[in-house]
């Protein structure tokens, strides 16, 4: 009895579907036939010139192999159209294909099916997936993990960038939005004024928006001056002067809580006021610092390249014979960050980062010359074309994802086994990098495997997947919020993906979810394991997969949906799953 | 068959299965595998080396607790009292450390440039500076990598981190990278929640996928998934988690510790050390005092600190275990001598002091000096190298002990700090 069950890897293709249900595996047996998604296929239109017509894709993928010429390396295959579809998904918009999406990119023959499916991963279809996913990494790079802070609303900042992202406001804009944003952070009942971008600086202006400045250096324009809080760094340029006098922008800023009823923080409101300066005179509004030698210095409101503004410290307003007197200094500060060539190398190096697992520089957020970036004419070139481009992340996202040094296989081959960027080399980006998915994109990836669609997207998606998040959370202790996250390859993240909810959840077996109705479907018991391959990992099972796939039947001695729950558990705990690659 | 992933050190198959009905069923444990257990267990207390880190998370102002400069302008509100160390006071606030002295010596001439939290936290652990093309390992890797020979039938983790992340284990790769928990012990998600046998043949697919992947040569992260995979069901599967069950504590020995949250990490990292495990760190956070420092510190840090610190050393002393387990107390950085307006003190690094025991270490001893006012360190500077290397030379780890940085390059075992002589002669 147990015989007749076995999987065999030999299916029927072209089988047709008894079963009318209108489930995504319709298609899909007419496809397990025809395609070898396994082999190193080279995906059509992949060819070593291929730029699809993009100049900045040219451009990108010429400086990459200049630096391969130069270290002598020789670049890997290409990658399978699975693991390139699986990918670009991934890193567009935050989960995995599903399993219609990846059989219709696989099935496709066009040369231009790349460059098309970018362009569907960007426009209107997925424009919920994709505000979603970049709000998930912009969360996390402007407020950090800590979801106790009662001086941020999560919900508010979260409302601010799906919106950004949705509308993919230019990149400039967004900065000053979020650089420049008054009024209250919280998006209540009864609260006037509401603007989520508050948020950025809402919980960072205590002691003088001291954390202000630093992240708005640090994430805006790749400058590391934390250290220079106290004292000249010791290894590089930076200088004491330059973060008070970067500081000296944020001290008409006020971060002020507001109740409603009870003692609790309702929400948070940012306002401009009068800075009248230490020593009163507003017309010249100074700060001092302390010196290591306790020697104090007086600071003007003075950029990172010397650019000095209005020392007033009056915000802007009319006079009532018509003089207007003032200057607002977030403002002039976000002028200057616009037409500072930083802050395009900052959000240019931040996303390649994002798409290649490394950025030219380690961490991607230091750009000081202390920190020479590995690709120098590439990232310069990049933040010229983005400005060019007026600032558009979509465009640049396209550019990088339909680059080769993208789509190659992250198979390391003899001729680049050297070039490993995790032991401290610069990359040269001569196979794709793997890494571990984030947290955020392993539970969308997750219910994608598992179709609960219906558990994705809005506010209250969030919520949930922000309390399942907490988990892996680890604050330090210090008046900064710095924070951690033990979902990082660690021991508890395996105990959650053996035994948590969540994948309790995604490999349950009652009625009418994913493994049931795998189970009742009418394919033969192979398909059925490859649906679950394809679906996890977009690919097909090896005969050896097969096999062991087999001895799970066997073992469960005819229970098919028992199997299938055992192969889909160790699917989703595998490192393939994942490890982004 | 033979492929599985690694079973606990030296059992078979079967045996491998008898544990898991072990796991699955407390009640009902297999009473041979038990024993032997238990008596692995005895083994252990009595001879491994362990340190015990307590990590002050913030930068506490030492000068108020351990380098009290009474009367000076920049002496804070507290007074000192003697200790049971001859020629030592500490703070009043301390009076139970003050019994504890004599098993403890202070380093008063410590010294640093990294005042920032993040980079301070990263020195003090590893012994080196942030650099961007290298992680170093922190103590707890460098500890349990080195003394995890002596612990080999270990099923637990060989560093565990209580209620703070610690810092991670850099160029060692994940096989040594903190096991993070509360302070109450729990660990998540530990329940498998299906019968032995068929987690068993769940492992035996997963293993077909995992091999698979990484017999296709993309990088070593595949391979360390592996790896952690076999630690996990190592200790999902082991007696030893018994270890971590800190509620089950006799009431009186939990309130002797107190019933903080650092109370209860330290009784917990005493339980583990006793276990076996090499290296506990406990988390003590909160220490970022930039107003309000003498009221915070006299009504709620100081106390939960000194009920914890001085119950871990008595209990220790008193099991026998202070001789092979180091103890070491710091944070990232002190706090600046001047008060500022807040009442609160600042980011200070130039002289500060850390406190270590037990182990090899002289005890009651107090090692440097800093100027009246607090604001210099008068005799020679020691750095977090130095406290390093002494800890390990505690230890017995020899300090000719070298890595290799993932890039080939040597790496000296604590940055090549030095002993400080006067804790060891």
């Amino acid at each position: 009895m147990i015989s007749g069950l076995m999987w065999t890897s030999k299916t029927s293709p072209r089988e047709p579907s008894a079963c009318a249900w209108p489930w995504r595996l319709a298609a899909w047996l007419t496809l397990l036939g025809g395609m070898t998604l396994t082999a190193g296929v080279q995906a059509a239109g992949s060819a070593e010139d291929e730029h699809f017509g993009v100049p900045q894709v040219k451009f990108i993928n010429e400086q990459i192999a200049a630096g391969w010429a130069d270290g002598g390396l020789k670049p890997s295959d290409q990658a399978t159209d699975g693991e390139w579809c699986r990918r670009v998904y991934l890193d567009v918009i935050g989960r995995i294909p599903t399993l219609a999406e990846l059989k219709a990119f696989v099935a496709d023959s066009s040369p231009t099916k790349r460059p098309e499916l970018v362009g569907r991963l960007l426009g209107e279809d997925f424009v919920d997936d994709y505000a979603r996913h970049w709000t998930d990494v912009w969360t996390t790079v402007l407020i950090g993990r800590d979801v106790e802070n009662e001086m941020v609303s999560r919900p508010g900042m979260r409302q601010y960038l799906r919106r950004s992202f949705s509308k993919n406001i230019p990149y400039d804009r967004f900065m000053e939005e979020l650089v420049t944003a008054t009024g209250a952070n919280a998006n209540r009942k009864n609260v006037d004024g509401f603007n989520g971008a508050a948020n950025f600086l809402s919980g960072k202006m205590e002691e003088n928006g001291i954390q202000a400045t630093a992240k708005t250096a640090q994430i805006f324009l790749g400058l590391q001056v934390q250290c220079t809080q106290c004292h000249n760094h010791p290894f590089n340029k930076g200088k004491q002067n330059q973060f008070w006098e970067l500081n000296a922008f944020f001290r008409q800023v006020r971060s002020l809580r507001r109740f409603d009823g009870t003692r609790d923080i309702q929400w948070i409101e940012l306002v401009d006021e009068d800075f009248a300066g230490e020593s009163g005179n507003a017309e010249e509004a100074e700060l001092y610092y302390e010196l290591r030698n306790g020697l104090m210095k007086v600071a003007y409101p003075v950029f990172v390249d010397g650019t000095e503004i209005s020392r007033t410290g009056y915000v802007p307003r009319t006079l009532e014979g018509g003089e207007k007197i003032g200057a607002h200094r977030r403002q002039e500060l976000a002028d200057l960050m616009k037409a500072s060539p930083l802050m395009p190398k900052a959000i240019v190096n931040r996303m390649w980062g994002h798409f290649l697992g490394y950025g030219f520089t380690r961490p991607v957020d230091d750009l000081g010359d202390h920190n020479p970036p590995s690709h120098p004419e590439l990232l310069d070139g990049l933040a010229e074309r983005f400005r060019e481009q007026s600032f558009d992340l979509k465009e640049l996202i396209r550019w990088i994802v339909l680059s080769r040094p993208y789509a190659l296989s992250s198979k390391a081959s003899k001729g680049n086994q050297r070039d490993d960027p995790s032991l401290g080399e610069k990359p040269k980006f001569t196979h794709f990098y793997l890494r571990q998915m984030r947290a955020e994109d392993l539970y969308e990836s997750l219910l994608t495997a598992t179709e609960a669609d219906e558990a994705r997207g809005g506010e209250e998606a969030a919520k949930k997947k922000d309390e399942w998040l907490s988990q892996f959370i680890i604050a330090f202790g210090t008046d900064e919020g710095d924070d951690s996250t033990t979902f990082n390859g660690s021991i508890p993240q395996v105990l959650m993906m053996f035994n948590g909810d969540l994948i309790k959840q995604a490999t349950n077996t009652g009625k009418g979810g994913f493994l049931d109705r795998v189970a009742k479907s009418d394919m033969k018991n192979a398909a059925k394991i490859t649906t679950l391959y394809q679906s996890a990992l977009a690919r097909s099972p090896s005969a050896k997969e097969i096999s062991a796939a087999n001895d799970m039947l066997v073992a469960r001695k005819g229970d098919a949906i028992g199997a299938l729950q055992d192969i889909w558990w160790a699917i989703l705990n595998s490192n393939e799953f994942i490890i982004n690659h | 068959m033979s492929s599985m992933f690694d079973l606990p050190t030296g059992m078979n198959r079967r045996h491998f299965m008898s544990h898991l009905a072990g796991a699955a069923a407390m009640a009902a444990p297999a009473a041979a595998f038990t024993n032997t257990l238990l008596a692995n267990a005895t083994d252990l207390k009595k001879r491994h080396k362990a340190a015990i880190l307590l990590w002050m998370g913030g930068g506490p102002s030492t000068m108020d607790i351990w380098d009290l400069k009474p009367g000076a302008p920049t002496g804070g509100q507290f007074k000192q009292i003697s200790t049971s160390a001859d020629g030592i006071a500490i703070c009043e606030h301390m009076p139970l450390m003050a019994k504890q002295m004599h098993h403890m010596s202070i380093v008063r001439s410590m010294s640093t440039r990294e005042a920032d939290h993040m980079r301070g936290r990263y020195y003090m652990h590893t012994g080196y500076v942030p650099n961007p093309n290298v992680e170093h390992p922190g103590y707890g890797s460098v500890i349990a990598h080195e003394l995890a020979e002596q612990v080999s039938d270990l099923e637990i983790p060989p560093f565990v981190s209580v209620g703070s992340g610690s810092v991670g284990p850099g160029f060692l790769g994940m096989t040594w990278a903190p096991f993070v928990v509360d302070s109450n012990g729990n660990v998540r998600n530990l329940d498998m929640g299906i019968d032995p046998t068929r987690l068993d043949q769940r492992l035996r697919m997963l293993e077909t996928i995992e091999n698979k992947f990484i017999g296709e040569k993309r990088g070593g992260s595949a391979e360390d998934h592996k790896k952690v995979i076999d630690k996990t069901v190592k200790l999902m599967t082991s007696k030893q988690m018994e270890a971590f069950k800190v509620m089950k504590e006799p009431k009186d020995v939990q309130e002797k510790y107190g019933t903080t949250g650092f109370g209860r990490g330290c009784l917990l990292a005493r339980r583990l050390v006793e276990a076996g495990v090499p290296f506990v760190e406990v988390d003590l956070g909160g220490w970022d005092m930039h107003a309000d420092i003498f009221p915070t510190l006299a009504d709620r840090k100081l106390p939960e600190l000194d009920k914890a610190m001085g119950a871990l050393v008595s209990d220790l002393a008193d099991r026998g275990m202070l001789d092979d387990t180091a103890i070491i107390w710091m944070g990232e950085f002190s706090r600046t001598p001047n008060i500022n307006g807040g009442g609160g003190r600042d980011h200070w690094a130039r002289s500060w002091s850390v406190v270590v025991g037990g182990a090899g270490f002289k005890r009651g001893v107090v090692v440097g000096e800093t100027s009246s006012d607090g604001k210099e360190v008068v005799t020679e500077p020691y750095s977090s190298q130095d406290v390093m290397a002494s800890v390990l030379k505690s230890l017995g780890i020899s300090l000719e002990t070298t890595f290799t940085a993932k890039n080939g390059r040597p790496m000296k075992i604590a940055n090549s700090g030095k002993v400080i002589k006067e804790l060891f002669t």
